[in-house]
C-alpha cells in the first residue's frame, strides 16, 4: 500500500539536517535574523551552527541529535510496511526531542538554545507526530496528530515548565537544595498571616488581605452584576444599550485607570476632598488608599464582568418555568423568590467565584490605592524587583496565589461543569420573562443606576485630568502632557518621536500586532482538536491549555523569570518573552470563542467534506475557518486589546528595549507624575474603543453582505442507531 | 478512485466500541455490486455506526472492511472512494450550491473550469441545473436533498452511502424522493447502503434489508422474507405490526408442520422447531373478520376498540387466544365496539417465530 507520509518524513528529516548544519545553535544576542553571525561562524563558539560545533569547538553531546537526524533519513527511506514505518519514526522524534530536552539541563556552561536548535527539535516533534499517525493514532491523520504535539508541547514549555519552576524555586533553600522549612518559613511568615489588625495593631497579614478583599469584591460585584442583569433583561429601560457599554469597559481599560480616576474624585488632592476643605475646612484624608479604596476600585472594575456573567444566567431561566409558575398562583414575588432566583444560583456562585479570582489575580489596583494595604499579588512584584529581591519569597507567595487561584477555577469548573439548571433547552420555548416584583425592580434600579453613573463619572475624570496642569492645586487647561508624552517633531532627516511615551507606544503596538494572529491561531487550533477529535487524554489536554487563564498574571510573570532567565532557554529581555507571555495568557479565549463557535457548526459538515476527500487541514481551512469567521475576530480582537492593556505579568518581563505601554504609566504613578499617565492611558482607552469598534463594524458589515448567515441548524446528530 | 464500477462491500466480524459499550458487536455481512441493502432498525440498534464505519468516519475496534478488493479498514474517510450523503444533508452553508458540488473535484486538485463543470452536469443530472448560484438555506428540504445527492454522486464512488435521507422531509415528498433515489441507483448501477427506522421506506426501496437490533444483525434478507417470514419476535414487530400468540405444533413433514391457535388451525413451515408449544406471528391483515357469532373452525371474539382510518378499519378484538390487533378493508361496513365477531386466518402473513 502506498504510504503518503514517507516524502514528508524525509522532507522534515533533511529540514532538520540543514537546521543542524547551518543555523547557529546557540541563541544569539542581535537575533538570527541580523546576520551578522555569518562571517563568524567557523571562529566563535557561540555563534557556530551544530555541525561546526562538534566538528572544531569539541562539543560532542551534539553528535547526538545528528545521529538521531541522519538515522531518520534512513528511517524514512527504508521498507517496511507502515506500522514498522511508523514505529521507527515515533521511536526517532520522541528519542531526538528527550535528548536535546535532557542536554539542554544535564550540560552546565552552554548559552541558552537558539535557532539552530529549535528547528531541529521541531523537526524532531513532526517526525514523532508522524510517526503517531502512521501507527494509526488519531485515525491516522498527520495533521492532527502534528497539531495535537504542537500544543500539547507549546503549552508544556510555556505553562507547565514555568509552574514547575516556580514551585521549586519555592521549596529551595539558599543555597539552592530542597528545603521543607525553607517553604514553610515563606508559607507561613507573620507578614501573610498575622492578625494584628483585630488586635489593634497596624495591619493584618498580605495572606487575610488578599482573602478579606476578594470575598467583598465577589459580593458587591455579583450584586451588582445582578441589578444591572436584571434591569437589562428584565425591565422595560430604555438605555439598555448604554449599559451594556459598560461590559466592553474592562476589556478595553488598563486596570489602573479606574485607580487613578478614584485619586482624581477621592484623594487627598481629589474633588471630594477640596470640597470639604473648601466648604468646612475639613483637613484631607488619606482614606481611598487601603481597603477601601482598592474595594471601590476592584468593585468597579469588576462589576461589569459579573454583569456579563450575570447576564447570560438571567436569560437562561426558561420563561416558561416562571408562567407555570404563575398558573399555579404565585403572584410575583413568589414567582421571583421561589422559582427564578433558586434557577440563578449556579450563576451566581459562578459570577462569585470569577469575581473572586479577578479580584486575587488584580495588580493594577492595589498598587495604585493599596497604600499600607498590601496583597499577595503586590507583595510578590516587591520582593522581585524592591529591595529585598528574594526570589524564594517572590515564588513561595506566587505559589499560595496560585493555590487560591486555582482551588477557585476548580470549584467553578464543577459549578459550570454540572451546569444543572440551565433550563432553556434550545427548542422553541414560548412565553414572556415574568415581570420583576416591583420592589426587586426597584432594588435594581436605584443599585445599579448610580453605579452606572458613578463609573461613567470616573471615566470622564480620567479623561479630564489629562487636560490640566496639576490636579488638586492648578486646574488651568493645558495640553501639556499630551506634549510631552505624544510630541512629535519635523526635521530634515524625517518626523522624530520626541515624546517621552512614544517609544513604549510603539513597542506595545508591535508586540500586541505580532501576540495576537499568533494567540487566535493557536486557541482556535486548540478549539478545534478539542470540539472535533476525540482522542485519549482530551480531558487533560483541554484543562492544561484552560489552566493558564486562572494563573494570577504576577504568577505567571515571576515564574517566567525564574524558568527563562537561564540557558537552555534564555529569554528574557526579549520581545519573544513578551509575546509568548501575551499568547499564553490570551490563548484560553481564543479557545473558550473557537469551542462555542465551532459547537455551533454540525459535525457532518466536516464529515461531508472528508467523504468528498478532503483532508483535515482542507476541511478546516476550506469548511470550519470561513464559518468561524466571528470568533477567528473576536479572538484577535480581544488577544490584540488585552496584549495592550495587560500589567501585572508584563510588568516583571519589560526590559530596556521592550518597555510597555502599562508598565510605562505605572512607573509615572508610582513617581506621582499623574499628569503624562492619564493622557497616556486616555490615549490607549479612546485607541482601544476606535479598535473595537471598527473591527465590530467591519464584521457587521460582511454579514449583511452575505445575505444573513444561514441558520446553522443545530441538528441533532446523536448517534441514532 | 482506482475503478469507477460498483464495488462489493463486506463486512467481517466488524466491533466498534465506545469505552466498554458495543455500538456494533461482531457484525458480518456482505453488500453484492449494484445493489441497494438497506439497515434497518430503532434508533441506538448500530446501524449509523455501522454506515459510518463504512464511510470511514469511525474505525472499528476489531474486524475487516473490504470495498471492492481493497481492504480499507485502516484507511480514513478521505481515501476511500465511497461518497455519503447526511441525514443533516450536512451542505456548507457558506458555498453557493455549485461551489458544493465542486468542492469534492476542487480538494482532489482538478482546475476550477472543470469542477464547476462536472458539478453543472451533476446538477442537471438531479433537476437541479439552474439553482447553481443560490446558497443552500435557499433551498427548499426536498432541494437541498438533491443537492447533496449530486455533491456525493459527482465523484463517481463505487459505493454511496445514505443516513436517514428522507427523515427531514414531509411525508408526501418522502415518497417521490425514495422513488427517485431508487430510479438514480438503478440508473447508475452503483451499490447504494441506506440507513433507515421506518421499515416502509425500507421495504420500498432495497434490493434486501439488514435489520439490526442491540448492535448485531437480527435478520437479513429480501423485503418479502423479512416481512412474511420474522425470524424473531422483534423483527416480526419491528416488520410492521405483528400479533404474538401461542400455538401448538405438530410436524407434518421435513418442512410443514400443522399448527392450532385455540380453535384455528392453519399449515405452515415448521422452521426446524420442535413439537409441541409454539410463538405464531399473525399480521394484523392476515386475520379475517366477520359480524355475527362462530360458525365451525372459526374463533369467536368480542370487538372492543375500533377506529376508522380512511383506507381500512383497525379494531382491537379480544378472544380467548388474547387481545388481537385487527385491520379490515371494509371500511363500508364498521363494526362498532360490543359486536359479537367470527375470526379466521388467512393464507399469508402467518409465521412460526423463534422464541
Amino acid at each position: 500500500m502506498r504510504n503518503g507520509l514517507r516524502p514528508w518524513a524525509l522532507g522534515w528529516s533533511l529540514f532538520g539536517c540543514a537546521g543542524f548544519a547551518l543555523l547557529p545553535w546557540y541563541a544569539i544576542a542581535d537575533g538570527v535574523v541580523g546576520w551578522g553571525w555569518i562571517g563568524r561562524v567557523l571562529s566563535d563558539p557561540d555563534l557556530a551552527p551544530g555541525a561546526v560545533q562538534t566538528a572544531l569547538f569539541g562539543r560532542l553531546w551534539l553528535l547526538g541529535p545528528a545521529v538521531i537526524l541522519l538515522a531518520a533519513v534512513v528511517g524514512s527511506l527504508a521498507g517496511g510496511d507502515r506500522a514498522a514505518f511508523g514505529r521507527r519514526l515515533a521511536l526517532l522524534g520522541g528519542a531526538g526531542f528527550l535528548y536535546i530536552v535532557v542536554h539542554g539541563f544535564a550540560i552546565r556552561g552552554q548559552p541558552g538554545m537558539g535557532a539552530g536548535a529549535a528547528l531541529v527539535a521541531a523537526s524532531f516533534l513532526v517526525l514523532f507526530s508522524l510517526g503517531l499517525a502512521a501507527l494509526g493514532f488519531f485515525k491516522g491523520d498527520p495533521f492532527t496528530a502534528g497539531a495535537i504535539v504542537l500544543v500539547a508541547v507549546l503549552v508544556g514549555l510555556f505553562t507547565f515548565f514555568p509552574l514547575a519552576r516556580i514551585l521549586l524555586s519555592a521549596v529551595q533553600g539558599s543555597d539552592g537544595g530542597l528545603s521543607g522549612r525553607a517553604f514553610a518559613a515563606r508559607l507561613f511568615a507573620a507578614k501573610i498571616w498575622r492578625l494584628d489588625c483585630l488586635a489593634g495593631g497596624r495591619s493584618c497579614g498580605v495572606g487575610w488581605n488578599t482573602l478579606l478583599l476578594a470575598l467583598l469584591t465577589a459580593t458587591t460585584t455579583t450584586g451588582l452584576g445582578l441589578a444591572f442583569a436584571l434591569v437589562v433583561t428584565r425591565t422595560g429601560f430604555r438605555a439598555k444599550r448604554l449599559l451594556r457599554v459598560l461590559t466592553v469597559l474592562p476589556i478595553i481599560t488598563p486596570p489602573f485607570v479606574i485607580g487613578l480616576g478614584l485619586i482624581l474624585i477621592f484623594g487627598r488632592s481629589g474633588l471630594i476632598n477640596q470640597l470639604l476643605e473648601w466648604a468646612f475646612v475639613v483637613t484631607p484624608s488619606r482614606w481611598i488608599y487601603g481597603l477601601q479604596g482598592v474595594w471601590l476600585a476592584q468593585t468597579l472594575a469588576f462589576t461589569p464582568v459579573a454583569f456579563l456573567v450575570l447576564i447570560g444566567v438571567v436569560e437562561g431561566v426558561s420563561p416558561s418555568l416562571e408562567e407555570a409558575s404563575q398558573t399555579l398562583r404565585a403572584d410575583r414575588w413568589q414567582t421571583f423568590s421561589r422559582i427564578s432566583l433558586p434557577l440563578m444560583r449556579p450563576g451566581l456562585a459562578n459570577a462569585f467565584l470569577v469575581g473572586f479570582v479577578e479580584s486575587i489575580a488584580d495588580f493594577g489596583n492595589p498598587i495604585v490605592l493599596g497604600g499600607n494595604f498590601g496583597v499577595l499579588s503586590t507583595e510578590v512584584f516587591f520582593s522581585i524587583v524592591g529591595a529585598q529581591l528574594d526570589q524564594g519569597r517572590a515564588a513561595a507567595l506566587g505559589v499560595l496565589l496560585l493555590a487560591l487561584a486555582l482551588g477557585a477555577f476548580l470549584v467553578q469548573r464543577r459549578i459550570v461543569g454540572r451546569a444543572v439548571y440551565t433550563s432553556i433547552s434550545g427548542k422553541g420555548d414560548g412565553g414572556l420573562p415574568a415581570p420583576l416584583p416591583p420592589r426587586v425592580r426597584r432594588l435594581a434600579f436605584g443599585v445599579a443606576l448610580p453605579w452606572a453613573l458613578l463609573t461613567l463619572l470616573i471615566y470622564a475624570m480620567a479623561l479630564a485630568g489629562g487636560f490640566v496642569e496639576t490636579w488638586g492645586r492648578d486646574y488651568t487647561p493645558t495640553l501639556r502632557h499630551y506634549v510631552k508624552a505624544f510630541s512629535v517633531e519635523w526635521s530634515a532627516g524625517g518626523i522624530i518621536w520626541s515624546g517621552a511615551a512614544w517609544r513604549s507606544f510603539w513597542t506595545t503596538l508591535e508586540l500586541a500586532s505580532i501576540a495576537a494572529p499568533l494567540t487566535a491561531a493557536l486557541g482556535l487550533l486548540t478549539a478545534y482538536l478539542l470540539v472535533r477529535q476525540r482522542f485519549a487524554g482530551r480531558t487533560a489536554f483541554e484543562f492544561a491549555t484552560m489552566l493558564s487563564f486562572a494563573i494570577p498574571g504576577t504568577v505567571i510573570g515571576v515564574s517566567y523569570i525564574l524558568a527563562f532567565n537561564v540557558p537552555p532557554l534564555e529569554l528574557t529581555g526579549t520581545g519573544l518573552i513578551l509575546i509568548v507571555c501575551f499568547v499564553f495568557r490570551n490563548m484560553p479565549v481564543g479557545v473558550r470563542a473557537g469551542v462555542a463557535a465551532m459547537s455551533q457548526i454540525d459535525g457532518s459538515l466536516d464529515e461531508a467534506s472528508r467523504t468528498l476527500g478532503g483532508g483535515s487541514f482542507v476541511t478546516l481551512r476550506r469548511v470550519i475557518l470561513p464559518l468561524l469567521r466571528p470568533a477567528v475576530v473576536a479572538a484577535l480582537v480581544y488577544s490584540f486589546v488585552r496584549a495592550m492593556t495587560t500589567v501585572s505579568a508584563v510588568i516583571f518581563l519589560v526590559s530596556a528595549d521592550y518597555d510597555m505601554a502599562t508598565t510605562f504609566i505605572i512607573h509615572r504613578v508610582l513617581n506621582g507624575d499623574y499628569g503624562v499617565a492619564i493622557a497616556y492611558s486616555s490615549v490607549l482607552i479612546v485607541l482601544m474603543l476606535v479598535a473595537v469598534g471598527l473591527i465590530q463594524w467591519l464584521v457587521g458589515e460582511r454579514r449583511l453582505r452575505r445575505r444573513a448567515m444561514p441558520a446553522l441548524a443545530p441538528l441533532p446528530t446523536g448517534r441514532a442507531g | 478512485m482506482s475503478d469507477r464500477r460498483a464495488a462489493r462491500i463486506e463486512l467481517q466480524h466488524v466491533t466498534k466500541l465506545y469505552g466498554e459499550v458495543a455500538a456494533v458487536r461482531d457484525v458480518s455481512f456482505t453488500v453484492p455490486a449494484g445493489s441497494l441493502v438497506t439497515l434497518l432498525g430503532p434508533s441506538g440498534c448500530g446501524k449509523t455506526t455501522t454506515l459510518r464505519l463504512i464511510a470511514g468516519l469511525e474505525t472499528p475496534t476489531s474486524g475487516r472492511i473490504v470495498i471492492g478488493d481493497d481492504d480499507v479498514t485502516g484507511l480514513g474517510a478521505t481515501d476511500r472512494s465511497v461518497s455519503m450523503v447526511f441525514q443533516s444533508y450536512a451542505l456548507f452553508p457558506h458555498m453557493s450550491v455549485v461551489e458544493n458540488v465542486a468542492y469534492g473535484p476542487r480538494v482532489a486538485g482538478r482546475p476550477r473550469r472543470e469542477a464547476w463543470a462536472a458539478a453543472r452536469e451533476a446538477l442537471a443530472g438531479v433537476g437541479l441545473g439552474e439553482l447553481g448560484e443560490r446558497l443552500p438555506s435557499e433551498l427548499s428540504g426536498g432541494q437541498q436533498q438533491r443537492v447533496a445527492i449530486a455533491r456525493a454522486l459527482v465523484l463517481e464512488p463505487r459505493v454511496l452511502l445514505f443516513d436517514e435521507p428522507l427523515s427531514n422531509l414531509d411525508a408526501r415528498l418522502r415518497r417521490q424522493m425514495r422513488e427517485e433515489i431508487r430510479a438514480l441507483q438503478q440508473r447508475l448501477g452503483i451499490t447504494v447502503v441506506y440507513v433507515t427506522h421506518d421499515q416502509e421506506e425500507a421495504l420500498g426501496v432495497s434490493d434486501r434489508i439488514i435489520v439490526m437490533n442491540h448492535a448485531v444483525v437480527a435478520q437479513e434478507g429480501r423485503p418479502r422474507e423479512l416481512y412474511e417470514a420474522p425470524d424473531d419476535v422483534f423483527v416480526a414487530g419491528f416488520m410492521g405490526e405483528a400479533n404474538r400468540v401461542k400455538g401448538v405444533l405438530r410436524r407434518l413433514d421435513d418442512r410443514m408442520g400443522r399448527v392450532s391457535i385455540g380453535g384455528l388451525t392453519c399449515t405452515l413451515p415448521h422452521r426446524g422447531l420442535a413439537e409441541g408449544a409454539v410463538d405464531v406471528a399473525i399480521r394484523p391483515e392476515a386475520i379475517l373478520i366477520a359480524a355475527g357469532a362462530a360458525a365451525n373452525g372459526a374463533l369467536r371474539g368480542t370487538v372492543s376498540q375500533a377506529a376508522y382510518l380512511g383506507s381500512r378499519m383497525e379494531y382491537s378484538i379480544d378472544s380467548e387466544i388474547g387481545r388481537l390487533f385487527v385491520t379490515s378493508p371494509a371500511v363500508d361496513a364498521p363494526l362498532a365496539p360490543g359486536a359479537t365477531v367470527a375470526l379466521t386466518l388467512a393464507g399469508h402473513g402467518i409465521t412460526l417465530i423463534r422464541p
